[in-house]
C-alpha cells in the first residue's frame, strides 16, 4: 500500500505491506533508526514519537493508519551539534546509562511538557482543572510509560525538570 | 610494545593520584552521549546491509521430546518466504559469559517449552514473523518431564565444591541463646534488557562478519566458532552499543547462530531480531531460589553458627548453579557454620548468569534474616552487623583486601536518619499508611578477568584508546577515555576510546563488575608504557614525568608531546594478567543500603519513600557514571523486592509473563528519591585501586525494603516479590493478632 508520511520536516512516500507498523516504517523503510523497539507491543515506550505533536507508541500503530500524517522523531529534534534543550539536559545529569530506552523518553519527554503545559491533569494532580506543575511526582507518573531497564529513573526526572526549568526562565 | 602486568599482589604505589590532568574520578559525561541522546547510536538491531533478509525463531510448544516433522511446505508458498531453517548446529539457548564453550547445539532435541527449533528467513520482517506463527511442527513428546524445582520428582544433585562445613555447626545451634530457622523463596527472574537480543549476519569471502548484542566479544567468538565449527579468526563481531545486558547477553544466544547459518545458506546478510517474548524465553534467567537459613547468637548478638541451604535450578547437564552462598563464606563472623548447595534439575530455560549471581540473591535473603534475628535479639539491626564483622576471612584465614563495611553501615546510619527509625513496627502512621524504615549490608565479590588494549599518540596530540571492550550502558567510553586522558595529560576532548569490534585487543568484556577494573587497567598500562618512552626522550625516570594539557613537564623544563615524540606516532599495548593476587586476600566491594516504606493499612500496596546507599568501590573512575551504575543496582533491588517474578506454568514449565507488560521491571513513578554516596577508599589489591560497582546495588538493597516493610506493619513476607496479596494477607493477620 502506499503511504505518505512527513517525518521530521521531511516528506516520505512508501509502498508498504499493510501489516508495517509505522515504527517499522520509521525505521526500515525511512531508515530513520533513533526510534527503537524493545517491544512491539506498546509496553515500554521505547518507540515513542509524536504524531502531529502528540506522542504515541508507534509499535502500536500501523503505517497505513497515518497517511498524511507529520511525524516527529528523536533526529528531529537535536543533532549532536544542536541539542534540544531535553536532549542536552539529559546528557548533563547522565539520563540514561545503555542509551536504548532514551530517544523514547526524550520524545515522550518532549510531548509531555506540552501536555503539562496545557493543563492536562494526571493521576497524581491535586486537581482535574489545574494548573499542572512539572513536579517529580508529576513527572514519574507522565513518564511511567517509558521504561528504563538501566533505571535512569532519578536522572531521567531530573533532566526533565532541568529543562522545564530552564524553558520557564526564558519565558 | 606490550606493557604487561601480573596480578600478584598489592600495590601501594597508587600511580593514578599522582598524575597531573585531574579528568580521571571526575564525572565527566559520557562521550557517546551526544549520539545516544539524539537517536545516532546505532545498534545491533539499526544495523541494515545491502540485499538484506530477515530470519523470524519458531519456538517449541512442547516442554521436552523430539521435534520429527517441520512442516515447511506451506510456509515455503507464502510470499517472500525464502527458507526454514533447521540445521543440527543451531542452539537451544544461550550461552554463559567468559567460556568459549557454545550453549547446546541440537535444537530439534527440546528441552524446555519456548525453545527455538528453527528459522524462517523471508524477504521481509513481516513475512518472516507471519510464516514463523504459521509454521506446524510434529514431536514426538517425552512425557512425564519435571519442571518445578521442588517437585518430588525432581533430580536433586549436591555439586561436592559448593557444600562446606565448619566447626559443629548443629551443636552450636542447640546451644545459642537466641536462633533463626527460617524459609526464604526468591522468584525466577529475568534480565529484560530494553534492547532486544539481536544479530545481523554477512558472510564476506569466507569470514563471518556479526554485529551482535553481545557483552563479552572476545570469548562470544569463541562460542560462534565452536557452534559453527570454523576458527575463531574467521570471525568478527562488532557491538560498538548494546543496549543493556544484565548477564543476558554474556554468552551468544540462539538468535546469533541462527541468523550466521542462514546467511551462509541465503548467501545474503540475515538479520535476526528476537521478538520480547523470545528475548525473555529463548536466553537465559536467573534462577528461583529456596533457601533455608540459620543463625545462632549469644545474648550479646554476637554469631556463633550460620547456616544457609539453598536449592537452585538448570536444565540437566548444566554447570552453573546460582551463586546463592557466594558471600555468606566471609560477610559475617561465626565460628559454626555450614553452606548447602543443590540443584535440581528442571526443564525450564536455562539458568544463567544475571545481574550478580549469587549475592542478588543470597545476600538479600541472609540480610532478611539477619533483620529478623536483630529483632529477635531487641537489638539495633545496624548494630547488630556491626557486631559480627570478622576481621580475616573466616574459614581460610586470608585477610581482606580492605574492608569498609563498618564504615558504609555507620556513613549510611548517620546520613539517612537511621536514629529517627521506630524500634517496633506499627509505630507511624501517616493516614492509611504505616511508615517504617529498614536497612541491610551490601557485599559482592570483586575480581579482574584477563584484558587487553592499544593506546595510540598521534603527532597533533590526540590519543586512541582501543579495545573489543563492550559499553552495555556502564560507561566504558567515558572510563576508558579519562584513564587515558589522566595518564598521558591531555584534556578528554583529545582522547578517542573505540570500542566493541573483535579486530581489537581483546578485552574483559561487560560482565561480573570486573569490566572498568580490568580493561581499565589494560588501558593504564598501556599508557605506562607510553609514558616510560616519553620519559626517555625526556631524559628523566617516568614516575618523575608529568604530563600535562598536551605538555611534558619536569626540572622547570615544558616541553609540547609532538617534540618528544621525535615526529612519530607512538602506540603501546597493555596487557592485564589476573595473578595470584586473588587467592592471597579475599577481596569485595562493600556498601549499605537504608529504605523508608509506606505500606498501605488497607491494600498491602507498598510505597518506597526513599532510599539511600553507601558504597565503597576503591577508587572510583567516573562519578556521574558511578553513580548511575549504583543507581541501577539499588532499582533492581525494589524490583526484586516488590514486583519481578517470571512466572513458569506449573504443567509445562512455560514462562507465562514473558513480556514487559506482566513482568513488571520498576518503572518511573515506582523509584522514589535516592541518594548516592562513595566512600573515599584505595584498595591496594585492584590495579588501579578501583574495583566494580555495577552489581553491588543489587546485593541486598531488596533487602532494606523488606524489612522496612515489617518495621512499618510487622508483616514479614519471606518470599520475593513482595507483591500485595502477600502483604495484605499478613496484614489481615497481624489484625488479628493484635484483637
Ligand atoms: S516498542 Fe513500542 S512500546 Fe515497546
Ligand atoms: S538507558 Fe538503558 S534502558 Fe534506559
Amino acid at each position: 500500500m502506499h503511504v505518505t508520511l512527513t517525518i521530521n520536516d521531511t516528506k516520505h512516500s512508501l509502498d508498504l505491506d499493510p501489516r508495517t507498523t509505522l515504527l517499522d516504517a520509521i525505521r526500515s523503510h525511512a531508515g530513520l533508526t533513533g526510534t527503537k523497539k524493545g517491544c512491539d507491543h506498546g509496553q515500554c515506550g521505547a518507540c515513542t514519537v509524536m504524531v502531529n505533536g502528540r506522542r504515541i507508541n508507534s509499535c502500536l500503530s500501523l503505517a497505513v493508519m497515518h497517511d498524511g500524517d507529520a511525524v516527529t522523531t528523536i533526529e528531529g529534534l537535536g543533532t549532536p551539534e544542536a541539542l534540544s534543550p531535553l536532549q542536552a539536559a539529559f546528557l548533563e545529569t547522565d539520563g540514561f546509562q545503555c542509551g536504548y530506552c532514551t530517544p523514547g523518553q526524550i520524545c515522550s519527554a518532549t510531548a509531555m511538557l506540552e501536555e503539562i503545559r496545557a493543563g492536562w491533569p494526571s493521576h497524581v494532580s491535586e486537581t482535574l482543572d489545574g494548573p499542572a506543575l512539572p513536579t517529580e511526582a508529576e513527572i514519574a507518573e507522565r513518564m511511567s510509560g517509558n521504561l528504563c531497564r538501566c533505571s535512569a529513573y532519578p536522572n531521567i526526572v531530573a533532566a526533565i525538570r532541568l529543562a522545564a526549568a530552564e524553558r520557564e526562565d526564558a519565558a | 610494545m606490550t606493557r604487561e602486568m601480573t596480578h600478584d599482589g598489592p600495590d601501594a604505589d597508587h600511580r593514578l593520584d599522582g598524575m597531573a590532568q585531574g579528568v580521571l574520578g571526575r564525572g565527566e559525561p559520557r562521550p557517546e552521549g551526544a549520539l545516544k541522546v539524539t537517536g545516532r547510536a546505532v545498534y545491533t538491531g539499526d544495523q541494515q546491509a545491502p540485499g538484506m533478509v530477515h530470519g523470524a525463531l519458531v519456538r517449541a510448544t512442547i516442554t521436552r521430546g523430539r521435534v520429527t516433522t517441520l512442516n515447511s511446505a506451506t510456509v515455503l508458498e507464502m510470499p517472500g518466504v525464502l527458507a526454514v531453517i533447521d540445521d543440527p548446529r543451531l542452539v537451544r539457548f544461550s550461552g554463559q559469559g567468559a567460556t568459549t564453550k557454545p550453549p547446546k547445539a541440537d535444537a530439534a532435541g527440546v528441552v524446555y517449552h519456548g525453545q527455538p527449533i528453527a528459522l524462517v528467513v523471508a524477504e521481509t520482517l513481516e513475512q518472516a514473523r507471519h510464516a514463523a506463527l504459521r509454521l506446524t511442527v510434529d514431536y514426538a513428546e517425552e512425557p512425564g518431564a519435571v519442571t518445578g524445582p521442588e517437585d518430588p520428582a525432581a533430580e536433586v544433585e549436591l555439586p561436592q565444591k559448593k557444600q562446606s562445613e565448619t566447626g559443629a555447626p548443629d551443636a552450636a545451634l542447640e546451644a545459642a541463646d537466641t536462633v533463626i530457622d527460617r524459609i526464604y523463596r526468591t522468584a525466577s527472574m529475568s534480565s529484560a534488557p530494553m534492547e532486544p537480543h539481536a544479530s545481523l549476519a554477512e558472510w564476506q569471502g569466507g569470514k563471518l562478519v556479526l554485529h551482535s548484542t553481545l557483552q563479552m566479544l572476545a570469548s562470544a567468538q569463541g562460542q560462534v566458532a565452536a557452534a559453527l565449527g570454523i576458527e575463531p579468526e574467521d570471525i568478527r563481531i562488532l557491538a560498538p552499543h548494546v543496549g543493556g545486558g544484565f548477564g543476558s547477553k554474556l554468552g551468544i544466544s540462539p538468535e546469533t547462530v541462527a541468523a550466521a547459518i542462514a546467511a551462509q545458506q541465503m548467501r545474503r546478510p540475515v538479520s535476526v531480531v528476537c521478538t520480547r517474548p523470545q528475548s525473555m524465553e529463548t536466553t537465559s534467567r536467573r534462577s528461583e531460589t529456596l533457601q533455608r537459613i540459620q543463625m545462632g547468637a549469644d545474648d550479646e548478638g554476637r554469631l556463633t553458627m550460620i547456616g544457609h541451604e539453598a536449592l537452585v535450578s538448570n536444565l540437566p547437564g548444566q554447570k552453573f548453579s546460582e551463586p546463592v552462598q557466594q558471600a555468606t563464606h566471609f560477610t559475617y563472623e561465626a565460628a559454626h557454620r555450614r553452606v548447602v548447595h543443590r540443584v535440581a534439575r528442571v526443564h525450564r530455560l536455562v539458568a544463567a548468569s544475571v545481574r550478580a549471581p549469587g549475592e542478588a540473591v543470597g545476600a538479600t535473603a541472609f540480610e532478611c534474616a539477619m533483620d529478623e534475628l536483630a529483632d529477635k535479639l531487641g537489638l539495633c539491626p545496624v548494630a547488630l552487623r556491626l557486631r559480627n564483622i570478622p576481621k580475616v576471612e573466616p574459614g581460610t584465614g586470608r585477610p581482606f583486601s580492605s574492608h569498609k563495611l563498618a564504615e558504609a553501615l555507620t556513613e549510611g546510619a548517620r546520613r539517612f536518619g537511621w536514629e529517627h527509625r521506630h524500634a517496633s513496627p506499627r509505630a507511624r502512621r501517616e493516614g492509611e499508611w504505616w511508615i517504617g524504615m529498614g536497612m541491610s549490608s551490601l557485599v559482592r565479590v570483586n575480581t579482574v578477568m584477563e584484558a587487553k588494549a592499544r593506546v595510540s599518540l598521534s603527532l597533533d596530540g590526540t590519543a586512541l584508546v582501543e579495545t573489543d571492550m563492550t559499553d552495555i550502558g556502564t560507561g566504558s567510553y567515558a572510563i576508558l577515555s579519562q584513564i587515558a586522558a589522566e595518564m598521558l595529560g591531555l584534556p578528554m576532548g583529545s582522547v578517542e576510546t573505540v570500542l566493541g569490534d573483535t579486530d581489537l585487543p581483546a578485552s574483559s568484556g561487560s560482565g561480573g563488575s570486573f569490566g572498568a577494573a580490568s580493561t581499565g587497567s589494560a588501558v593504564y598500562l598501556a599508557c605506562l608504557e607510553l609514558r616510560s618512552r616519553l620519559a626517555e626522550a625526556m631524559g628523566c625516570p617516568e614516575p618523575e614525568l608529568t604530563l600535562k594539557d598536551g605538555h611534558a613537564i619536569h626540572d622547570n623544563r615544558k616541553v609540547p608531546l609532538s617534540t618528544l615524540m621525535g615526529g612519530a606516532a607512538m602506540q603501546a599495548e597493555g596487557h592485564l594478567i589476573p595473578g595470584e593476587a586473588e587467592d592471597k586476600a579475599r577481596q569485595a566491594t562493600w556498601g549499605a543500603a537504608f529504605a523508608e516504606v509506606g505500606v498501605n493499612a488497607i491494600t498491602g500496596e507498598i510505597r518506597v519513600r526513599r532510599m539511600l546507599g553507601t558504597f565503597a568501590i576503591g577508587r572510583v573512575l567516573n562519578a556521574q557514571t558511578a553513580r548511575s551504575q549504583a543507581l541501577g543496582g539499588m532499582i533492581w533491588g525494589i524490583g526484586m523486592a516488590l514486583t519481578e517474578e517470571l512466572v513458569h506454568d506449573a504443567r509445562d514449565g512455560h514462562i507465562v509473563n514473558r513480556d514487559l507488560a506482566e513482568y513488571h521491571v520498576p518503572v518511573n513513578a515506582d523509584v522514589p528519591a535516592l541518594e548516592v554516596h562513595f566512600l573515599e577508599e584505595r584498595d591496594d589489591w585492584a590495579p588501579m585501586q578501583a574495583k566494580g560497582i555495577g552489581e553491588l546495588g543489587i546485593c541486598g538493597a531488596g533487602a532494606a525494603i523488606v524489612n522496612a516493610v515489617h518495621n512499618a506493619c510487622g508483616v514479614r513476607v519471606r518470599s520475593l516479590p513482595m507483591t500485595v496479596d502477600k502483604v495484605l494477607a499478613g496484614l489481615v493477620e497481624a489484625e488479628a493478632d493484635q484483637g
